[in-house]
C-alpha cells in the first residue's frame, strides 16, 4: 500500500552513525541495533502491507534510558515511534527512515499486585494477558480483552484505547486504566493517577489513553483488576436475516440486559470459521449471535432464560445454551479465531474497524453488499453487535494486478458510510496511518486543530511519531496564532443574549 | 447582527450573558476577547461555591441553551444542550428505566443551595460522580462527545455518539473536569444505562475506620459485584436518612442489578460479613435514601461555611489519613468509594491545607479539593491540589493552547 510519509530529513540520514553512537552511550550493549537484517523484524507492525526500516531500533530497560533517549532525540530534532508488541493494525508503530524506534518490550516486569485496593502496576510492555494470569491465582483478571491479548503490550492498549468482547460491560482499556508514569519528548518523567480515582487538574489520564504514541512515552501502568464472575454461560443463537439479528441485540438491551460480551458474525465469517476451528455453529444461517452472560449463577440461569426467550421471539432458527467450560471455550474459539480463519479463505485481508449506530446494521450491511459487487471483493463481518463496532474483513489478493489498490477504496468507502449513519472511522483499533487521511471525513479544520493544539502542549516540535493520526501536520506557532483580533470581531448584539 | 443594538462591552458591566446557539457563544466569546475581559462561565451556577472565586466582569450563562435533542434508549445514547437541567435529563431517562450510571452528586446543598439545580455542563465541567463512581467510573467515563467553543472563540466538536470510538484524541476527557477554563460546552452526549431491577445494603455496626477498611476491601474483592462501599463512623451515621441509622457505626455495601441475583449475592457475601460484625440490611427503599445522603454528603449539611475536603486516596490508607489528621486537627470525616474517597470537615474553620495534604502524601497520595469554604478562604487558598513543576507546566500548556487569552474562568483552577 502506499501512504504518503513525512519526508525524511537528510540532515539526520547523514548523521546516522554519530546518532547510533550517542544512542549505545545512553543504552549500552544489545539494546541498540542498527544492522539492517536484525532491524528487519521491526520494520512494520500488524498492518503488515506498510514496511519500513526505522533510522535505528532502541530497546531500553529502564525509565532514565527511556528519558535520556527521547531528551537526545528532542535536542537533536530525531523523530521518534514508541512500539510495544508491534500488533496495531492501523500502522501506529510503522517506523520512519530518518526516526529512532523505541521499544519498551524489555519493561516485561509486574511490578506490584494489590488486592486489597484492586490494582495492578505494571510495566508497558507486560502482555496483556500476562496481567491476567498474574493476577488468576487469586481469582482474579483484567478485564479489556483485545483478540491480540496474548501478544499485545499494556502500552499499547494504553496508547490505542484498545477494546475487546467484554468491553460492553466492562469498559475500555480508558475505563480500566487508574494511573500512568510516562515520559515526555523532553525527557521528563510523569506521573498521572495511581491508587486512587480522577485527576487533581486537568484529565491528561484521559487524553493519554488514545493518544497512539503522540503525546509521550508509557513507562508504567497501575491497571484496575476485578474478580472473575462465578460463572460465564454463552448462547450461540442464529437467524435466517441480519435484520432479525439486529432486532435481537436492541431487544436484549432495551430488557435492561447488558451481557458480558454479545457478538455477530455473517454467513461468510461463520463458515470460514466452523471450517477452520469446528466449533459447532449452524452454517445454514444468514447471522449468528453469541451472547455472554456472566455473574453469580442465579443470574446468569435467569438472564438466559430471558435471552433464549428474546432470540425466539425475533425469529431465532437455532438456539444453543452452553453446557460446560469446554463448550463456552468453543463457542469463543470460531469467534476468536475469526481473523486466521478469513486468512485461510483468502491470500490477504484487510480488516476495518468503524462504529456505527446499531440500528444502522441493516443499512451498512446493504451498503456493502453492493460495494462487494461494485468492487468485485468478498467481504466478511464479525461485529462487536453490542456496541456498534464492526469488522468487515475485505478478502482481496496482493498478487493480482489492483486488488489492493480496490481493497483499501472498498475499506475507505465503508468507513465513510459508517460515519454517514452517525458513526466513526475506527472503534478500537486507532487511526494510525491508515485512517489518517480520513480523518476530514468525522472532523472540520477547527476540529482537527484542537486536536493538534493538544500535541502542541505535549510535543511542539513534532516529534513524537510524527505522520500518524493527522492528515496535515501545522507548526504550532502557526496553530497559536489567534483569529480575533482586537477591534475587529464587533461586540455581539448584547440584547440578543 | 444588528446593529442598532449594540452596546459597548464597557457600557454593561457586571452583565449576564446568555446565549442561546453554539454561534451566539462564540460572538460572546471573541468579544472578550477583543475587549481582553474574563469571563465567568456557569451553568446557573449551582456549583459557584466550586474552585478559586473568578474575577471576571461578565457572566456567560448556559441557562438558554437547554433541551434534549437526541434520545435513544435503545441505543443507549442521549444529547442534550450543555444547559439542560440534570434534574431533567434524570427524569427523562427514569421514564424509559434507565440511568445516569455515574449517579452524579449534587454539590447545592452542601452549599446551602436547594437541590436539583445543577446542568449537564456543570456536572461534566467538574466531572461529578457519586458512589458508584468506584464500579461503574465518573462523569469523563460516561462521556462519549461534545460541541464546544474554546476559548479561542473557534467551534469544534470531538467525539460522537457511539461508544467504541478512539478516531483523534479524546478532547471529550479532555473538557471533562476542567471547569470551563479549557471551553464552553455547548452540547454534550453521554452514554446511559439501564437501571437496575432492585437494589439492597448490608450494613455492618460498630466497627472502628479501620475494620471497616478491611470488610470494605474483602466486599469488593468478592464475586458479589458490589456497586458502592462506604464507611459511616459513629456519630456521622446519625446524620444520613433523618437519623434512622443511630449513632452506632454503619459500614454500608450496596449490591444491585436484577432480583435473583441481588438475592443471591446479598446472601452470600452476608454470610461473610456476619463474621465481622452485627449485621443489618436495608430495602431498596432505605437503601435508595442512604446512597443519596452519602452522595449529597449529607452528614455535613449544616448549614455553615465550615472548610470541607474532598480527597480522593489509596482506599486502604484512608483511615491512616484520617487518623493522622484527627490527632492534630478538629475534624470530622466519612468514607465513600471502599474508602478512597474521604470528606472532611475541619470544626474550627481553618483550611489546614498543607497539614492535609501533606498527612496525604505520607500516606499513599493522592489528592485534596476544598469543596466548601468562605470565599475569603477559598481566595487565599489552593483549592486544588498544587501539581508538581512539570506537570503544572504542562496543564498551563493546555490552558494557552485552548484559552490564550486567558478569558474563561480566570484562576478558577489556579
Ligand atoms: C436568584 C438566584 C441566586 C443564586 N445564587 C447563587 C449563589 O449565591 N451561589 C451559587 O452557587 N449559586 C446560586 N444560584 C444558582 C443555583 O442555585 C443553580 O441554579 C445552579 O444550581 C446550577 O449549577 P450548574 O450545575 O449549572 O453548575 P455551575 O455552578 O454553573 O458550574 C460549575 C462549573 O462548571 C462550569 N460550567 C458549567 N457549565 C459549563 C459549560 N456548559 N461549559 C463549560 N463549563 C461549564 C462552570 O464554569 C463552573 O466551573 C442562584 C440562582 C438563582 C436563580
Ligand atoms: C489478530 C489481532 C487481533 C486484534 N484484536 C484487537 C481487538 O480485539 N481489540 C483491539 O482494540 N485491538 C485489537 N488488535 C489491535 C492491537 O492488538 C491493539 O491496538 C494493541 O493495543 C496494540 O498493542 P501493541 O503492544 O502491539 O502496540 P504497538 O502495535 O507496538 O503500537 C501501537 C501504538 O501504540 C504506540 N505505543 C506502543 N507502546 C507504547 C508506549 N509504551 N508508550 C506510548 N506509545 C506506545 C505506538 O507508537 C503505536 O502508535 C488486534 C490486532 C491483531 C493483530
Amino acid at each position: 500500500m502506499s501512504v504518503m510519509m513525512p519526508k525524511p530529513s537528510e540532515a539526520i540520514l547523514s548523521r546516522r552513525r554519530a546518532i547510533v553512537e550517542a544512542l549505545r552511550q545512553i543504552v549500552p550493549g544489545e539494546g541498540v541495533v542498527d544492522a539492517a537484517n536484525e532491524m528487519a523484524v521491526f520494520e512494520s507492525d500488524g498492518l503488515t502491507a506498510y514496511r519500513q526500516l526505522p533510522l535505528v531500533v532502541v530497546l531500553p530497560s529502564t525509565v532514565e534510558q527511556v528519558a535520556a533517549v527521547l531528551k537526545y532525540c528532542h535536542g537533536e530534532d530525531i523523530p521518534v515511534v514508541p512500539r510495544g508488541s508491534g500488533t496495531s493494525l492501523s500502522g501506529g508503530a510503522l517506523p520512519l527512515e530518518d526516526g529512532v524506534l523505541l521499544v519498551l518490550s524489555k519493561f516485561n516486569r509486574v511490578l506490584e499486585i494489590d488486592y486489597d485496593n484492586r490494582c495492578a502496576v505494571v510495566q508497558p510492555g507486560v502482555t496483556n494477558l500476562g496481567i491476567t494470569h498474574a493476577v488468576a491465582g487469586n481469582g482474579f483478571y483484567y478485564a479489556p480483552d483485545p483478540s491480540s491479548q496474548i501478544a499485545c503490550s499494556i502500552g499499547g492498549n494504553v496508547a490505542e484505547n484498545s477494546g475487546g468482547v467484554h468491553c460492553l460491560k466492562y469498559g475500555l482499556t480508558a475505563n480500566n486504566v487508574l494511573g500512568i508514569q510516562f515520559v515526555t519528548i523532553e525527557g521528563e518523567v510523569m506521573r498521572l493517577g495511581g491508587k486512587h480515582l480522577d485527576a487533581e487538574g486537568y484529565d491528561l489520564l484521559g487524553l493519554m489513553t488514545g493518544s497512539e504514541g503522540l503525546l509521550g512515552v508509557v513507562t508504567e501502568v497501575t491497571v484496575r483488576i476485578l474478580q472473575k464472575p462465578e460463572t460465564a454461560r454463552a448462547v450461540l443463537i442464529g437467524f435466517p436475516t441480519s435484520e432479525q439479528a439486529g432486532e435481537c441485540v436492541a431487544s436484549i438491551i432495551a430488557k435492561g440486559i447488558i451481557p458480558g460480551g454479545m457478538e455477530m458474525m455473517d454467513r461468510p465469517a461463520i463458515t470460514a470459521a466452523e471450517d477452520f476451528v469446528h466449533a459447532g455453529y449452524p452454517t445454514d444461517v444468514e447471522a449468528l449471535l453469541i451472547v455472554e452472560l456472566d455473574g453469580p449463577a442465579a443470574e446468569v440461569d435467569h438472564l438466559l432464560a430471558e435471552v433464549e426467550a428474546i432470540g425466539n421471539a425475533n425469529g431465532a432458527v437455532t438456539c444453543r445454551v452452553s453446557q460446560s467450560e469446554e463448550e463456552r471455550a468453543a463457542f469463543w474459539a470460531g469467534r476468536k479465531a475469526a481473523f486466521p480463519a478469513v486468512g485461510r479463505i483468502s491470500p490477504d485481508y484487510y480488516c476495518m474497524d468503524g462504529t456505527i449506530p446499531r440500528k444502522e446494521l441493516p443499512k451498512v450491511l446493504a451498503g456493502m453488499k453492493a460495494m462487494s459487487e461494485k468492487y468485485g471483493l468478498r467481504v466478511a463481518n464479525v461485529f462487536h453487535a453490542g456496541d456498534g463496532n464492526l469488522h468487515p474483513l475485505i478478502l482481496y489478493d496482493a498478487n493480482k494486478e489492483g486488488e489492493l489498490h480496490r481493497a483499501e477504496e472498498f475499506g475507505n468507502d465503508i468507513l465513510r458510510l459508517c460515519v454517514k449513519v452517525g458513526g466513526v472511522l475506527t472503534g478500537e483499533h486507532g487511526v494510525g496511518v491508515e485512517k489518517r487521511d480520513l480523518m476530514p471525513e468525522m472532523f472540520d479544520e477547527d476540529d482537527m486543530k484542537h486536536q493538534q493544539r493538544v500535541k502542541c502542549a505535549f510535543d511542539d516540535k513534532h516529534l513524537l511519531n510524527p505522520g500518524k493520526v493527522f492528515p496535515t501536520l501545522h507548526r504550532c506557532a502557526e496553530l497559536g496564532r489567534m483569529h480575533v483580533h482586537k477591534g475587529q470581531v464587533a461586540f455581539p448584539d448584547l440584547p440578543r443574549f | 447582527m444588528n446593529s442598532s443594538a449594540r452596546m459597548t462591552y464597557a457600557s454593561i458591566e457586571k452583565s449576564i450573558l446568555r446565549p442561546e446557539t453554539t454561534e451566539d457563544i462564540r460572538d460572546i466569546v471573541a468579544a472578550a476577547v477583543s475587549a481582553q475581559e474574563p469571563l465567568a462561565v456557569e451553568g446557573t451556577g449551582s456549583k459557584r461555591g466550586l474552585g478559586r472565586p473568578v474575577q471576571a466582569a461578565r457572566t456567560l450563562s448556559l441557562t438558554k441553551m437547554s433541551g434534549v435533542t437526541l434520545y435513544e434508549p435503545e441505543e443507549l445514547v442521549l444529547s442534550a444542550k450543555a444547559g439542560t437541567p440534570i434534574a431533567e435529563i434524570e427524569a427523562l431517562v427514569d421514564e424509559n428505566n434507565q440511568r445516569l450510571e455515574f449517579e452524579p452528586m449534587d454539590y447545592g446543598p452542601l452549599h446551602g443551595l436547594e437541590a436539583g439545580q445543577g446542568t449537564l455542563g456543570g456536572v461534566v465541567a467538574c466531572n461529578l460522580s457519586g458512589p458508584r463512581r468506584l464500579k461503574q467510573g465518573a462523569a469523563r467515563d460516561h462521556i462519549l462527545g461534545v460541541r464546544a467553543v474554546s476559548g479561542r472563540a473557534e467551534i469544534f466538536k470531538s467525539g460522537g455518539r457511539v461508544v467504541k470510538n478512539v478516531t483523534g484524541y479524546d478532547l471529550s476527557k479532555g473538557l471533562t473536569g476542567s471547569y470551563g477554563t479549557l471551553a464552553v460546552m455547548s452540547e454534550i452526549t453521554i452514554k446511559v444505562l439501564p437501571k437496575c431491577e432492585t437494589e439492597t445494603t448490608l450494613v455492618l455496626r460498630g466497627l472502628t475506620d479501620g475494620e471497616a477498611a478491611g470488610a470494605m476491601a474483602a466486599s469488593m474483592g468478592s464475586a458479589a459485584e458490589v456497586s458502592a462501599a462506604a464507611h459511616l463512623p459513629a456519630y456521622v451515621s446519625s446524620r444520613v436518612m433523618d437519623g434512622e441509622l443511630g449513632n452506632e457505626a454503619a459500614t454500608a455495601i450496596r449490591i444491585d442489578g436484577f432480583g435473583p441475583s441481588v438475592e443471591a449475592r446479598a446472601t452470600h457475601l452476608g454470610r461473610a460479613l456476619e463474621k465481622v460484625g452485627k449485621l443489618e440490611r436495608l430495602e431498596p427503599e432505605a437503601s435508595r435514601r442512604l446512597w443519596r445522603d452519602v452522595r449529597d454528603v449529607r452528614p455535613f449539611v449544616d448549614g455553615t461555611d465550615k472548610p470541607v475536603w474532598r480527597l480522593s486516596v489509596t482506599p486502604t490508607r484512608s483511615h491512616e489519613i484520617v487518623m493522622s489528621l484527627r490527632m492534630q486537627a478538629a475534624i470530622d470525616a466519612f468514607y465513600d468509594w471502599q474508602g478512597g474517597l474521604v470528606w472532611l470537615r475541619m470544626e474550627a474553620g481553618e483550611p489546614a491545607a498543607d497539614l492535609v495534604r501533606e498527612t496525604i502524601r505520607r500516606f499513599g497520595g493522592g489528592h485534596a479539593t476544598l469543596v466548601r469554604a468562605s470565599e475569603s478562604v477559598r481566595a487565599a487558598t489552593a483549592v486544588f491540589q498544587p501539581q508538581p513543576g512539570p506537570l503544572a507546566g504542562l496543564s498551563r500548556r493546555l490552558k494557552e493552547q485552548f484559552d490564550p487569552a486567558g478569558v474563561l474562568n480566570p484562576g478558577k483552577m489556579g
